[in-house]
């Protein structure tokens, strides 16, 4: 059967615009990852997160201070030489949702990101970071002290 | 209009700085007045574009501190460009922000 | 009278091992001289940075916390409140001057006509309340807010509370001195026991800040409080802290405790408001 040109037109014209949809960048189109930000340990929600378990590297670069001087307010920093960093997320073990945040990056990003979180007892803060295809993450121990004036 | 950013263009990247103004309540604190908790209010979304294009995006829960802080660096915008943020939170209210290059 | 300051300050300063009395500069002289000598290693302009001038793993906490502090939040709600007119069509500018733009530097001081200890804090009310305005409340919200701005748009100027040649003007700074060396509470410390004492060291995990320099950054964003505070606010704390019974924000005893320690502190700038934990 043939297709008359202005139909063809229009199915091209369509299927462009479709395929512009499957390869807009995973950014603008991602929801709110509420399984991951509920799941109960850092494995569960980096899986959740990225579909694939996670390996240690020491090319991820994770600073927390060893001691919080409040657990309501660590800062946390988070940098990588890795290529092709997607996302970067941040976890504190010990939470009761360890999953604190996540880093969507464009290609204009640098992988160099940083924030404050809660810590509600001391805990291994882990830093995950998906290059290609693969996680890569780091863990320090950040130490909640209680204070004696209150803190 | 309350997110507060601060942005330096250096070496070609530009350090974005900024801070929302925002409870972040976990919905696990009990209000000591009435015996109830309080209920979960914070931000899931922060998005950073520029002229048009999103240029980084964050999913924040409550473990991240009252007030959040967010320190993000890009590439491409130049001195003079505006970079436009909205945030979304969990009871679906919105906030925006921008800052002009220095 | 006079004979019953000259006492008391004889009992105290023999404390800190000084014998005659000549008065508030020698105080001031002894006090920074303490602090000096027991940390020789802190520059003494920096003793405005509290626990931060003398533990460096803080220090650096506070430096990210710094890099966007949360009390600018604050300053941004202080300057709209201090630009907002009063009902009666005044506003905040006619009772501070230049705007508020260094006006931090004028408290506290002590008001010879009202006989009592004015703080930058009690002036925005009293300015509230000449306008017809509900005086606000001392601790925290809008009135720390308003605090804060004018605090950030002083910073730099530096302490320097003058006593005036006035009985009431001595014996507030003398209160205020007994106040700080006074054991209290259930915990029986004094202000000088944990800040003068053992500044430096650890009750529990917490390392005591020196009281040098203790007013030069209030308001304070707390970390603990999620917000900002007066330094009344942190008095009160402290006092319940100890298990003493915390008095209200401006109260008299506290405004001279502030008349104290800030003429104690004199020659320190101010760098409020603060970011702490």
């Amino acid at each position: 059967m043939k297709v008359s040109s202005t139909t063809r037109r229009a199915l091209l014209k369509s299927l462009t615009f479709m395929s512009a949809i499957v390869m807009m960048p995973k950014l603008v189109l991602a929801a709110w990852p509420k399984k991951a930000f509920e799941d109960d340990s850092v494995e569960a929600a980096i899986t959740e997160l990225y579909g694939t378990a996670s390996e240690p590297s020491d090319q991820v670069t994770l600073k927390a201070p060893d001691i919080a001087e409040n657990g309501a307010v660590v800062p946390i920093s988070v940098t990588t030489d890795l290529p092709n960093v997607e996302s970067i997320s941040i976890y504190v073990e010990q939470n009761p949702n360890p999953l604190a945040a996540t880093f969507e990056l464009s290609k204009s990003s640098l992988a160099d990101v940083s924030t404050r979180i809660k810590m509600g007892t001391t805990s291994n803060v882990t830093a995950a970071v998906k290059s290609g295809d693969k996680v890569y993450t780091v863990s320090r121990e950040v130490k909640v002290t209680i204070g004696g004036c209150g803190g | 209009m309350t997110i507060k950013v601060k942005a330096k263009l250096s070496d070609g990247v530009v350090n974005v700085k900024l801070l929302m103004k925002h409870p972040m309540e976990t919905g696990r604190r009990i209000d000591t007045a009435t015996g109830n908790k309080i209920p979960a209010h914070h931000v899931n979304e922060l998005t950073c574009t520029w002229k048009g294009e999103v240029l980084f995006r964050s999913n924040l829960g409550p473990a991240v501190s009252k007030n959040p802080y967010l320190s993000f660096k890009v590439k491409g915008p130049k001195s003079g460009d505006e970079l436009l943020f909205s945030s979304v939170d969990n009871k679906g209210e919105t906030d925006q922000g921008k800052v002009i290059i220095p | 009278m006079k004979g019953k300051i000259i006492l008391l300050s004889s009992i105290v300063l023999a404390t800190v091992g000084i014998s005659a009395y000549a008065g508030p500069e020698q105080d001031r002289v002894a006090f920074q001289k303490f602090f000096h000598d027991k940390f020789p290693r802190t520059p003494k302009a920096d003793f405005i940075n509290g626990i931060y001038s003398i533990d460096a793993a803080s220090r650096e906490q506070w430096l990210e916390i710094e890099e966007f502090p949360p009390y600018e939040i604050a300053i941004e709600e202080g300057e709209e409140l201090f630009n907002t007119s009063f009902k009666n069509g005044k506003s905040y500018a006619d009772c501070f001057e230049n705007d508020g733009k260094n006006s931090r530097k004028n408290y506290p001081y002590f008001d010879p006509k009202r006989a009592e200890v004015v703080t930058l804090e009690l002036a925005i009310n009293d300015c509230r309340v000449a306008n017809g305005e509900e005086p606000l409340k001392y601790a925290k919200g809008k009135l720390a807010a308003i605090s804060a701005y004018l605090s950030f748009v002083s910073r730099g100027e530096r302490i320097n509370v003058v006593i005036p040649d006035n009985a009431g003007a001595l014996q507030a700074y003398e209160n205020g001195k007994e106040f700080y060396y006074r054991k209290r509470g259930q915990l029986n410390f004094s202000c000088f026991d944990c800040h003068g004492a053992a500044s430096g060291q650890r009750v529990r995990a917490d390392r005591l800040s020196p009281a040098l320099g203790h007013v030069s950054h209030f308001p304070v964003y707390r970390s603990k409080w999620g917000g900002m505070g007066t330094l009344h606010r942190r008095f009160k704390g402290c006092n319940e802290q100890v298990r003493a019974k915390g008095l209200n924000p401006q109260s008299q005893a506290y405004k001279e405790l502030e008349y104290f320690l800030s003429y104690m502190s004199n020659g320190l700038e101010f760098n409020g408001p603060g970011a702490r934990k």
